[in-house]
């Protein structure tokens, strides 16, 4: 399973006709009360199924099945649930449901995950059909109490209806009775026409708490008793403690234990800053044998060593080698280096252990793949599965990080917590120093790009090599490194990719956008580049390299009629664009730059069209386009993570791993495409498009390509 | 041992002097709007209002706040207040939400010295204040909002 497999499959899933989505009834556990974020009142909740609970007190929460860091799912699911239920906004609620691999299986992936930008794709028939489901029973209920026929039954905004017996009532008063209905199988869904929730810009569910306070995050539960355990780890990839003196860290006040782990060395304490003061107080050395002990700069002089080594083949359409020996070509040539990413969640990875009477342990973490850290803890606890609860907590955000296979930080903070006996409640939590140094960054990559332009002025040739880890950790062709690129959308008769995957001890992950967040700019620079060398205009020109109705060409058109892309910047700016295509949806930005006081890019505005499906919630739409935009530019203009000589690595907080801030972030205006496709992500896709078009945009004010990222260390080298 | 008030409560504090406010906040005062970002004064999720200023409250050790008047999210009252948090919902502005206690607070701070303040001055006031989630451009437009609505 793999993001990949998860893209190709929510395909499969979504063009299915006829696959039946079950709707799986509540079960058992669901009769305990619901953990994580209230759902509100005392009021008794009942089940329809597994995804509906209607209280007595007429509120509808949702369980979802995907966690909520910041790209809408409470809302977006509730919002297909409300729909087809024919509730009332204002009596929806939403929870995570419970851990359960099967019944809470993300579609797309088979098991219980959040990711790939995919919680609306794989959940929209689903949970449209969780809510008809409860719809039915409720009308079943009521026309067993009112002895009247069901099919007289209407229901509006949450008020039950029988016109000839002018009888009406609410959800709340049927909830008992509906929840003992059997289960129909195969309810009737709405025609997209009738939908009065789906598009329509509902408030989110979970703003409030998160604008008084009350919105309660991993780190936010401090049970009685609570031990908060924070660990050294080493400053070198691939390093382990070869000894260690914590006489000192166990002289200060609040200090209670301090345990050897694999990945370091634990500190114990009755309170968070006890164990700040205690791990600063540990002396350790480190044993450096099996450590990263080359620079970044050391790490790009072997990479691009590959770029003339056969590769692994990931495109290969008429014949390159030829197509570069024609006679009166030019060819443009491109390398360009990407640093490794962190992904820097604004709340620090975290969980908490509490151990029940029955020695059952409820662990409280944002996890977005629930099932892996039940097995890892589980594993690491000495417990049945059954006997450890994972309660996904809202989290300070994720884009990639907490997404894990194997979940190793669970496995940290599973053994730091069974290392002490866990009698205690315990809280283990990473710092910013811990976060930025603890690897999992979106690889480090080297792209050599090679264009054909014949006398004609056209594109005949493209050839790409990547060179960089594979985040699948595969032997062979790895689909997240050549994502995007073995996929050009470009018609370009002669087109060869390959990729060389480089092994190193720094843990890959995916960052927000996955391959994208290189192929796209690399991609996207270099056809701007090859169009400027043919004098044509960069939207001009890529719509003449596309299908005319492809939605690639759609957005651009958008997004260059909403630039107005003709027109002549403000004295001192320019206007850059870049399309990229991922997770399914299909986003075009057009930015407009200057440069700054300072030198750096100053990026004014960015116009930015989204074609994602049908747009369940197109408020929701625009703030991850938003979002995305402000987290892919910062990373393009400040970002990267280096190891210096002798493989130390460099950044350890905010100070010097740059994230933009308010006074760098550009206006933004977003326009979605009005579609009747199915649904598609908006997590992702916002980020890969705004560093090239930014980059091009450069390219025209400074007449220089950016061949090296982040933008800001062309300005300082 | 260390006195204050906090949200308007007189509260003491007799452990390790060098504890910062925020984990005095979080930790024995179990008030967890006011998070835990970087804890060094480099993203201001631990914003609190400090005898009426913003203050990073993971710099801020407790020994030397004795005397002081300290405000939590949980505790901001007033027309600023409230004109802050009802702007923030109507622009649905949080996204994790995790930073954003810190914004408030921010912002409320900066509308209670500049009622109605510019591009720039919304600028010099929230810079401070990290979102990773980069929700700013709501934020700067929520915070006029907030302006626009105490002038009426
Ligand atoms: S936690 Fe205080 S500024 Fe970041
Ligand atoms: S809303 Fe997520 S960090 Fe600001």
């Amino acid at each position: 399973m793999t993001i990949h497999d998860i893209t190709t499959s929510r395909r499969g899933f979504l063009a299915g006709a006829g696959l039946v989505i079950g709707v799986a009834i509540a079960p058992k556990f669901l009769s305990a009360a619901p953990t994580g974020v209230p759902a509100g009142g005392a009021a008794e909740l009942k089940p329809m199924n597994a995804f509906v609970k209607i209280g007595t007190d007429d509120t509808v929460t949702v369980l979802s099945k995907h966690i909520e860091f910041g790209q809408g799912p409470f809302t977006g699911l509730a919002t297909l649930v409300a729909e087809e239920l024919d509730a009332d906004w204002s009596q929806m609620r939403a929870v995570h449901s419970p851990t359960d691999n099967k019944i809470y299986a993300n579609l797309a992936f088979g098991l219980q995950g959040t990711g790939g930008s995919s919680s609306i794709a794989n959940a929209y028939e689903q949970m449209r059909k969780a809510g008809a489901t409860a719809r039915a029973m409720l009308i079943a209920a009521a026309a067993e109490e009112w002895s009247v026929p069901a099919a007289e039954i209407t229901v509006e905004k949450g008020r039950l209806k029988h016109a000839g017996s002018s009888r009406e009532s609410g959800f709340g008063a049927f909830a008992d009775k509906a929840a003992t209905q059997t289960v129909p199988q195969d309810p009737k869904l709405k025609d997209p026409k009738d939908f009065v929730l789906i598009g329509t810009d509902l408030p989110k569910l979970d703003t409030v708490g998160k604008t008084n306070g009350t919105a309660i995050f991993t780190l936010d539960i401090t049970p009685e008793g609570l031990l908060t355990a924070i660990v050294a780890h080493p400053k070198h990839f691939g390093a382990t403690v070869k000894s260690f003196d914590d006489s000192e860290a166990r002289k200060v006040r609040g200090v209670v234990d301090v345990k050897q782990i694999p990945q370091g060395i634990a500190v114990y304490a009755d309170n968070t800053f006890s164990a700040l003061k205690g791990r600063d107080a540990l002396k350790v050395e480190w044993d450096l044998a099996k450590a990263e002990t080359r620079s970044s700069a050391e790490l790009a002089a072997e990479y691009v060593r590959h770029f003339n080594e056969p590769g692994l083949e990931a495109a290969n359409t008429g014949n390159v080698d030829e197509a570069f020996r024609q006679d009166g070509l030019q060819t443009v040539e491109a390398e360009i280096v990407f640093p490794f990413l962190a992904h820097a969640p604004m709340e620090p990875l975290d969980a908490v252990f509490i151990k029940a009477t029955d020695g059952s342990v409820d662990i409280y973490n944002g996890a977005q793949f629930p099932g892996f850290d039940q097995q890892v803890a589980a594993e690491i606890l000495k417990l049945d599965e059954a006997k450890v609860r994972v309660n996904t907590q809202l989290a300070g955000g994720s884009f990639g990080r907490k997404a894990q296979f194997g979940s190793p930080y669970m496995q940290e903070a599973a053994m730091v917590y069974a290392a002490v006996g866990g009698d205690r409640p315990l809280k283990h939590m990473w710092t910013r120093e811990d976060d930025i140094q603890g690897g999992f960054y979106r690889p480090m990559y080297a792209h050599k790009m090679r264009g054909a332009i014949d006398a004609e002025g056209r594109i005949t040739a493209w050839e790409q090599v990547i060179v960089g880890q594979s985040i699948m950790a595969k032997a062979d062709l790895d689909s997240t490194s050549v994502e995007g690129a073995s996929n050009l959308p470009y018609r370009i008769p002669n087109l060869k990719v390959t990729s060389h995957n480089v092994t190193l001890p720094i843990p890959p992950l995916w960052w927000r956008s996955v391959g994208h967040t290189h192929t796209g700019f690399a991609v996207e620079t270099f056809v701007d580049e090859l169009l400027a060398r043919v004098g044509r205009d960069p939207v001009e020109g890529r719509l003449a390299l596309l299908d005319k109705e492809s939605r690639h060409a759609g957005v651009l058109r958008k997004a260059a009629e909403m630039a107005d892309w003709g027109s002549t910047p403000p004295e001192g700016r320019a206007r850059g664009v870049a399309v990229v295509e991922s997770f399914g949806s299909f986003v075009a930005q057009v930015a407009e730059v200057s440069v700054g006081a300072d030198g750096a890019p100053r990026v004014h505005k960015v116009w930015c069209a989204v074609d994602c499906g049908v747009a369940v919630n197109p408020n929701i739409i625009k703030a991850q386009m938003e979002g995305g935009i402000g987290y892919g530019l910062g990373a393009v203009l400040f970002d990267a993570i280096t190891l210096g000589k002798g493989g130390r690595i460099m950044q350890s907080n905010f100070h010097d791993y740059r994230s933009i801030r308010i006074n760098e972030m550009p206006d933004v205006a977003v326009e979605i495409i009005k579609s009747v496709e199915s649904p598609t992500g908006v997590g992702e896709p916002g980020v890969p498009p705004v560093g090239p078009a930014v980059a091009n945009a450069w390219r025209k004010l400074t007449n220089a390509p950016v061949r090296q990222l982040p933008i800001v260390s062309l300005i300082s080298a | 041992m260390v006195t204050f008030t906090l949200n308007g409560k007189e509260r003491s504090f007799d452990g390790d002097p060098d504890t910062p406010l925020l984990w005095v906040i979080r930790d024995f005062e179990k008030l967890t709007g006011t998070k835990y970002g970087c804890g060094v004064a480099q993203c201001g999720a631990c914003t609190v209002h400090l005898d009426g200023m913003p203050r990073r409250s993971c710099i801020t050790p407790i020994a030397t706040i004795d005397g002081s008047d300290v405000v939590t999210i949980e505790g901001i009252s007033g027309k600023e207040a409230q004109a802050v948090q009802t702007a923030w919902t109507g622009l649905d502005v949080p996204q994790c939400g995790y930073c954003q206690s810190g914004q408030i607070m921010s912002a409320v701070a900066l509308l209670q010295m500049v009622p109605k303040p510019t591009d720039d001055e919304i600028d010099g006031a929230m810079t401070g204040n990290l979102c990773r989630c980069a929700t700013y451009h709501r934020i700067r437009a929520a915070i006029h909002n907030a302006a626009n609505s105490m002038e009426g």
